[in-house]
């Protein structure tokens, strides 16, 4: 199947693209070629403030896929992204090396500031990118297989499950915290140098960062909508509406639930990588279950159901919590609060839904 | 004028003499002991130690209240006296600094020197501190309050000698405190294990076996028996102390883990009425028990003359504030969204964050504190080993008392009969005349009520601040999973249990990791049975 074919219902979806390939050109030229005292120059600032954007957008597509058309509203996927952080902050960690402040060819800071003479077992690979690719993958889909395998099996469904992610995200994050799991507790890991020998301060590296993150929302954009259209989407939505009913029809429910929960999973992790070199720091706070409920309400204020919205909800109410609370501190907090009150209650849809309930009137 | 003042001022004059007349005899008596006193505690300040230590036997003898402060800063080398007045001080020594407060003078400042220069310490030697250590145990053994009593005795079970045996047998026959009296008797059968008499070292051996104390322990470990019969005897008591002492801590542990545990479900029943015969995911319940926390401490600044007092007011006032609280939530919120539960979550959600910053904006964000009040500190003190504090303890009784009140709306009254009828069937309850919109509102403001309440019990352990309900929402969305949505005596089982699972594994896994393996523990639980402990059962359980 091409990529036109799965793309040919989809003209949301197509524009995203578009925006995303315009975003991709303008944004290494207003920030590399136009001069400083232009006004059309894109400070790095920016640049990485649009780089968190987007990996906050993979976030929302993710939880998207699974809340929108499998029904399984996850307050814990804050978690995938915080253990795809930590892979790849613990690469950065290692690439360090000497120019940590305590200047040990091996151990992180934190572990010789704990008094660690040998590098824990699962802190070894992670000096090679390979590798930290893989775990980037590997750790949050197995968290989401071995979970999800538990919960489906034994049909934990709706306000349950919702509930004992969050209890998962809770654990983990509590457990992140401690000194003796070897993550750097309460401080978590930064003062990361470079990435695949490339400056991270560097201007170059920002916008490499940028088009990474760019290029994945766009990649996990197509993959998600081939899944959601194909017979596999189908049964999902089939799943959500009516489970029992789609068990008793002959289909693998648990089966279904999990593969999909597992691919949400490893994009969130993916997009946990791309946050960390970007904003420059991982520590347990993001395994918060108000991360991962923040996450919800962006999904919800863009429109489920529909992974353009939830893009689309990411960038609105991010650049809105940037600009509140920045300008208005204190009205940030009423603010989101209002907005997710009046959203569920007059816009069920979303923001999508808008445009929809404008096409059908006309 | 200067005339008619003279007689009066001669009356008094003679009416003053006449008056010192009669009481000369016991005006002399007083002074020359007062002479005699400080004389003593001048002589503390030179170098013979003979006349030292008739001094310190002067002192404790008529035992003013300076003694104790004075010979416990002696034993410790604090007591000092300045070169020119020979003025006694007590000396504190902090980082760089040396501070010498006078013993005497109440209102003297006390002076803050870099050195000690000026300043002389009274020297002490072995027989001193050993008359002084005496002296101090026989202060503190007569005093009124049966804890210094009490630990006068632990300090003299520490290291017991027969002399400390001699001070303890003639006041044993006034000792009204069955703890201070079962102390003196371990003390005394201490002393007895030295014996050269076998009956009365199995005596002995008998009465320390009755005993909780440390010193109990050592005491029979270090006693060597002269026969395999005592040797027996000593073995067993030496276990059935342990075991005794292992059995109390048990209590405890168990104690402290229904206290945490009545916290868990006074949080979750709220929650249990509104999540669970409601159907709504309020994740604004914290922010209502917070709302009763806030609720303690404005009474409390509103009658700071009656601590006592004001945590009694909070409680009804706890829950009329959040229960108007929770029925403005629901009016305004939650009666548009029956039906979807996750819905209700997301904007419960956006409500909670308004009502954090709304404190925020009103309290400031600084954490406040809630003063206990002193009919709550404290503890009961069971034994030695068993001290039960009393604020958990209300607060277990406190939670109880919610609980069985709750249950007897349910089950007793109007409200609850149409709470119950129109959870299980909304349609025909309205056919049957139940005003249902009413009987929501008020379902939920009981509910937060409740979460009100249980917010007066939490701003008693922690601090009051805007985070406050936050730390508790997932907790008590564990207990009324873990117990079973719907069910009030479930969620009341599984908060206690997971209260005294928490306390159970905290001593070798430590705090954090403990509630770990709690979450770990219900994400598996709830796989197994995914309805909770207690599911509902019947048509109305269906989904």
């Amino acid at each position: 199947m091409t990529m036109m074919s799965i793309m040919k219902n989809d003209r949301p979806g197509l524009w995203l693209l578009a925006a995303l390939l315009l975003a991709s050109v303008m944004v290494p030229l207003l920030n590399l070629v136009v001069p400083q005292d232009s006004v059309f120059h894109l400070s790095t600032y920016t640049v990485t403030l649009l780089g968190k954007y987007l990996t906050y957008a993979l976030l929302a597509l993710a939880a998207d896929l699974v809340w929108g058309y499998l029904g399984i509203l996850s307050l814990g996927h804050g978690a995938f992204f915080a253990l795809g952080g930590y892979a790849m902050g613990m690469y950065l960690m290692r690439q360090i090396g000497e120019r940590g402040v305590y200047g040990d060819p091996v151990l992180p800071d934190f572990m010789v500031f704990l008094n660690w003479h040998e590098l824990p077992w699962f802190w070894h690979g992670f000096d090679q990118f390979w590798f930290t690719a893989l775990m980037i993958i590997l750790v949050p889909g197995a968290l989401a297989y071995v979970f999800g395998y538990l919960a489906f099996r034994s049909r934990v469904t709706g306000v349950y499950l919702s509930i004992i992610t969050q209890a998962m995200t809770y654990a983990l994050m509590l457990a992140f915290f401690r000194n003796e799991m070897g993550f750097g507790g309460n401080n978590g890991l930064t003062d990361f140098k470079d990435i695949l020998g490339f400056d991270l301060r560097a201007d170059s590296t920002r916008i490499g960062l940028f088009l990474a993150s760019s290029i994945a929302l766009a990649i996990a954009y197509v993959v998600s909508r081939y899944i959601v259209s194909s017979r596999l989407g189908l049964a999902c939505v089939a799943i959500r509406d009516a489970e029992s009913r789609s068990r008793f029809i002959g289909y693998r429910v648990e089966n279904i639930k999990l593969w999909v929960f597992v691919f949400s999973a490893v994009i969130a992790g993916v997009a946990g990588a791309l946050y960390v070199p970007q904003v420059g720091i991982i520590n347990p706070g993001e395994f918060s279950p108000l991360n991962s409920i923040e996450l919800i309400i962006w999904v919800a204020i863009g429109g489920r159901n529909t992974l353009y919205g939830a893009i689309l909800g990411a960038l609105l109410v991010n650049y809105a919590k940037t600009y509140f609370t920045a300008a208005l501190p204190e009205i940030w907090l009423y603010a989101l609060g209002a907005l997710f009150v009046l959203v569920t209650l007059y816009l069920p849809r979303g923001i999508i839904g808008l445009r929809n309930l404008r096409g059908a009137k006309a | 004028m200067s005339e008619s003042l003279m007689p009066v001022t001669v009356k008094k004059l003679l009416f003053a003499f006449i008056c010192i007349f009669f009481f000369s005899g016991y005006a002399v008596t007083g002074f020359a002991s007062d002479i005699e006193l400080n004389e003593a505690w001048k002589t503390l300040s030179t170098k013979n130690y003979n006349k030292k230590a008739h001094a310190i036997e002067v002192i404790s003898q008529q035992n003013p209240p300076q003694t104790y402060p004075a010979f416990k800063a002696m034993l410790e080398g604090q007591l000092y006296f300045s070169r020119s007045g020979r003025q006694l001080f007590l000396m504190q020594e902090s980082d760089d600094n040396y501070t010498f407060t006078p013993l005497f003078d109440i209102d003297g400042q006390p002076v803050t020197r870099e050195n000690k220069r000026g300043f002389k310490k009274v020297r002490i030697n072995n027989r001193l501190r050993t008359l002084i250590r005496k002296s101090l145990a026989i202060i503190q053994l007569q005093n009124k309050d049966a804890d210094i009593r009490l630990a006068a005795l632990d300090e003299l079970l520490k290291n017991p000698q027969p002399e400390s045996a001699e001070l303890v047998r003639p006041i044993m026959e006034k000792e009204q405190d069955a703890r201070v009296l079962a102390a003196m008797h371990t003390l005394l059968a201490i002393m007895k294990l030295d014996s050269d008499d076998e009956r009365e070292q199995a005596e002995a051996i008998a009465t320390l076996s009755e005993s909780l104390n440390t010193s109990s322990i050592n005491a029979l470990s270090n006693y060597h028996a002269p026969n395999k019969q005592l040797d027996k005897k000593v073995k067993a008591a030496i276990k059935k102390i342990n075991d005794k002492r292992e059995l109390y801590a048990k209590a405890e542990t168990v104690f402290f883990g229904l206290s945490l545990g009545s916290v868990l479900a006074l949080s979750a029943i709220g929650l249990a009425i509104t999540f669970g015969v409601m159907g709504i995911i309020n994740m604004a319940h914290g922010e209502l028990m917070m709302i009763g926390a806030y609720t303690t401490y404005v009474v409390q600044l509103l009658m700071p003359n009656h601590i006592g007092l004001s945590i009694v007011v909070a409680i009804p006032a706890a829950f009329i504030v959040s229960g108007l609280v929770g029925i403005a939530i629901e009016r305004s919120v939650i009666r548009h969204l029956y039906g979807r539960p996750l819905e209700t979550l997301l904007a419960t959600f956006g409500v909670s964050l308004i009502l954090q910053q709304a404190v925020r904006s009103i309290f400031s964000p600084l954490n406040r504190s809630v003063e206990t009040p002193q009919w709550m500190s404290g503890a009961w003190h069971i034994n030695e080993v068993l001290a039960l504090t009393w604020n958990r303890f209300y607060i277990i009784i406190f939670c109880l008392i919610v609980f069985v009140a709750l249950i007897m709306v349910m089950k007793k009254t109007a409200l609850g009969l149409q709470v119950r009828a129109v959870s299980q069937n909304r349609k025909m309850a309205r056919a049957m005349g139940v005003r249902s919109e009413w009987v929501d509102a008020l379902t939920f403001g009981l509910g937060s009520g409740i979460a009100g309440l249980a917010g007066v019990a939490l701003s008693l352990l922690t601090n009051v601040g805007p985070n406050l309900g936050q730390a508790y929402i997932i907790d008590s969305f564990m207990v009324v999973v873990f117990g079973g949505v719907g069910n009030l005596w479930g969620t009341l089982v599984a908060g206690m249990s997971l209260g005294v699972i928490n306390k159970v594994l905290e001593p070798w896994a430590g705090a954090v990791l403990a509630k770990i393996i709690v979450l770990i523990f219900i994400i598996l639980f709830i796989q197994k049975r995914p309805k909770g402990l207690f599911p509902q059962r019947g048509r109305a359980a269906e989904d």
